[in-house]
């Protein structure tokens, strides 16, 4: 064997030493998985500090608000978070319906929990294949897919569209769930429990998984409750606050759910956390579809509040006859003057509380809308999570945060 | 025993006197309102108080009531206690001239964001804020956009007729 000589490269005393480097991890970059930038300082590996710059696709929502009657705004919410819009949809739905008085039947209630449990596994499991992505394991993220695809066709069957999904309206649904959705439905219940075990499987226990993950961002209970973390982060942390516990909407008392919770806060938390959620939104729905079952007669048809002055007319009526033209003409353009009043109704979005706070004057618009934005709130204490850690371990810690662009800069 | 929206108006009152008006519970919220100097103070008062223990800063936002001169400006705080599950809704009002709030940044860390944002658009100067600079828009702007004297579309805009389009 021949020798081997390694060749040093000769640097002055001091040069490299307490030299830090400036890195950009965005605006567009693979690992923040949305448009927002991380101006790091790196020692080495080590992060020394963050600044986090958003605002990349502001659109100005609230302001928009201002001169949208409450239909037009349906559309705004999508885009919030748009992994789980349904979710954001019926939050917004449901202010509405506080504010203007109006009770939903059960049968709405319930047909309401499908749809956005369903949005929260697609939010979910979004995020925890992502957290494989970034840990190295592309597979589980390209296989879990398909069954995104299965929730998406659920949608679709619904309200027509996937994303953003613009699904319901004030009151209720717009139209009855058609067979096909709820065979669709059943072929989901049938099929994702095997590939959310095997999801599961795949990182769990997974070694390369847990030493990348677990220690990983962690925040104490005290400190996540100061920063005003909420959903899975906050439960990850040890906290078991669930505003579908705490105040429960659209009937979710009904239910029988446990709230997971995790005790260090840290990736590998969060990970577990997303996952249990997902059995038991996938239990959540099982009992709603069983609820939904057992209504008989007229019951079984209804599938809205009856609002006359809110709910949009039959599509089929529009097209016929006058008088519900006309009505939808006046709900669309807001000719429906809203009452006065002061509200703030949140919802467990996919990312924790997602409120909406509106002031009404008493005219088509509102007065101000605000929008709680859980993604918005928690993402100031990324710095505290990640300084003192590697690079590549504040990666994973974005993603397992599951920030997402549309919700942080509304 | 659970906290009564009557034991917080009471503890208030009894702490603060006239410096808390208007209590209100629009759609089961108990609101009230604070001096704009006391905001500090009420806030933590509500954080340290072990009965009241709102130690939970949900949201925090300003409203711009161009109408309401001398108050044209509120900053409005919803605070949870998340033991009891009672929510409350605290409202600080100003007038636009000198829009000086005290920070709440050093009480809620979540606080620095949301106080930051609602600088960007309403610009409250958050007396004490550590890194008060906008956050959502461009740096350069020299307005406050979410005030109500901007109006949504370009009004010199001729392109557009605002009666057809309903808006005249």
């Amino acid at each position: 064997m021949t020798e081997h000589h390694q060749h040093h490269i000769k640097l002055p005393e001091g040069s490299i030493e307490k030299q830090t480097t400036t890195l950009n991890v965005g605006p567009t970059h693979p690992a923040t998985h949305g448009v927002f930038q991380n101006i790091m300082e790196l020692d080495g590996e080590q992060i020394i500090s963050t600044e986090q710059t958003v605002g990349y696709i502001h659109r100005a929502f609230e302001k928009l608000a201002e001169r949208r009657p409450l239909y037009q705004i349906t559309t705004l919410t999508d885009r919030l978070n748009y992994c789980s819009s349904p979710i954001n949809n019926m939050g917004w739905h449901l202010t509405c319906e506080k504010l203007l008085g109006v009770q939903t039947p059960k049968r709405v209630d319930y047909l309401r929990i499908i749809i956005m449990e369903l949005s929260r596994i697609s939010d979910h499991l979004i995020c925890n294949s992502i957290m494989g992505v970034d840990t190295g394991a592309y597979t589980g993220f390209m296989y879990i897919m398909q069954y995104r695809e299965l929730i998406y066709e659920i949608y679709e069957e619904i309200c027509g569209s996937r994303l953003t999904t613009n699904i319901g309206r004030i009151g209720g649904f717009e139209r009855n769930f058609t067979n096909t959705a709820f065979e669709k439905l059943e072929k989901f219940l049938k099929e994702y429990p095997a590939a959310l075990r095997e999801l599961e499987n795949l990182f769990t226990r997974n070694r390369i998984f847990m030493e990348r993950t677990k220690g990983t961002g962690p925040i104490s209970a005290a400190r996540a409750l100061n920063y005003g973390f909420t959903g899975p982060n906050l439960r990850a942390a040890g906290v078991d606050y669930d505003v579908r516990v705490h105040s429960p909407y659209s009937s979710y008392e009904d239910f029988d759910f446990k709230v997971p919770v995790g005790t260090t806060g840290d990736s590998y938390d969060r990970f577990l956390v997303r996952n249990e959620e997902m059995w038991q939104s996938l239990s959540i729905i099982n009992q709603a579809y069983q609820k939904v079952q057992e209504f008989k007669g007229a019951e079984a048809e209804v599938f809205h509040a009856d609002v006359p002055a809110y709910y949009l007319p039959k599509k089929e009526d529009v097209y016929t006859k006058m008088e519900a033209l006309i009505w939808h003409f006046k709900i669309v353009m807001g000719e429906v003057d809203m009452p006065k009043g002061e509200v703030y109704h949140s919802v467990e979005g996919g990312n924790g509380e997602l409120g909406f706070y509106l002031i009404s004057d008493g005219g088509r618009t509102p007065f101000r809308l605000h929008f709680r934005r859980p993604s918005f709130i928690y993402y100031q204490a990324y710095p505290e999570m990640v300084v003192g850690g590697m690079l590549s371990d504040a990666i994973v810690v974005m993603s397992s945060l599951n920030l997402i662009a549309g919700e942080l800069d509304a | 025993m659970a906290l009564t929206q009557e034991h917080i108006q009471l503890r208030l009152t009894e702490k603060f006197g006239d410096l808390v008006s208007n209590f209100e519970s629009p759609y089961g919220m108990l609101s009230f309102e604070a001096a704009k100097d006391q905001n500090l103070k009420v806030l933590q008062f509500l954080y340290d108080e072990a009965d009241l223990d709102f130690q939970f800063l949900t949201d925090l936002t300003a409203v711009n009531y161009p109408d309401k001169p001398g108050r044209e400006l509120a900053v409005v705080y919803h605070l949870h206690n998340l033991k009891e599950n009672v929510r409350i809704r605290l409202t600080v009002y100003t007038d636009i001239a000198t829009p000086d709030i005290f920070t709440a940044s050093k009480l809620f860390s979540s606080a620095n964001w949301m106080e930051r944002e609602t600088y960007d658009f309403f610009g409250i100067n958050f007396v004490g804020h550590e890194n008060l600079k906008r956050i959502l828009n461009v740096d350069e702007m020299d307005y406050f956009p979410l005030r109500k004297e901007y109006p949504l579309e370009d009004q010199t805009r001729i392109d557009k007729d605002d009666q057809m389009f309903g808006r005249g």
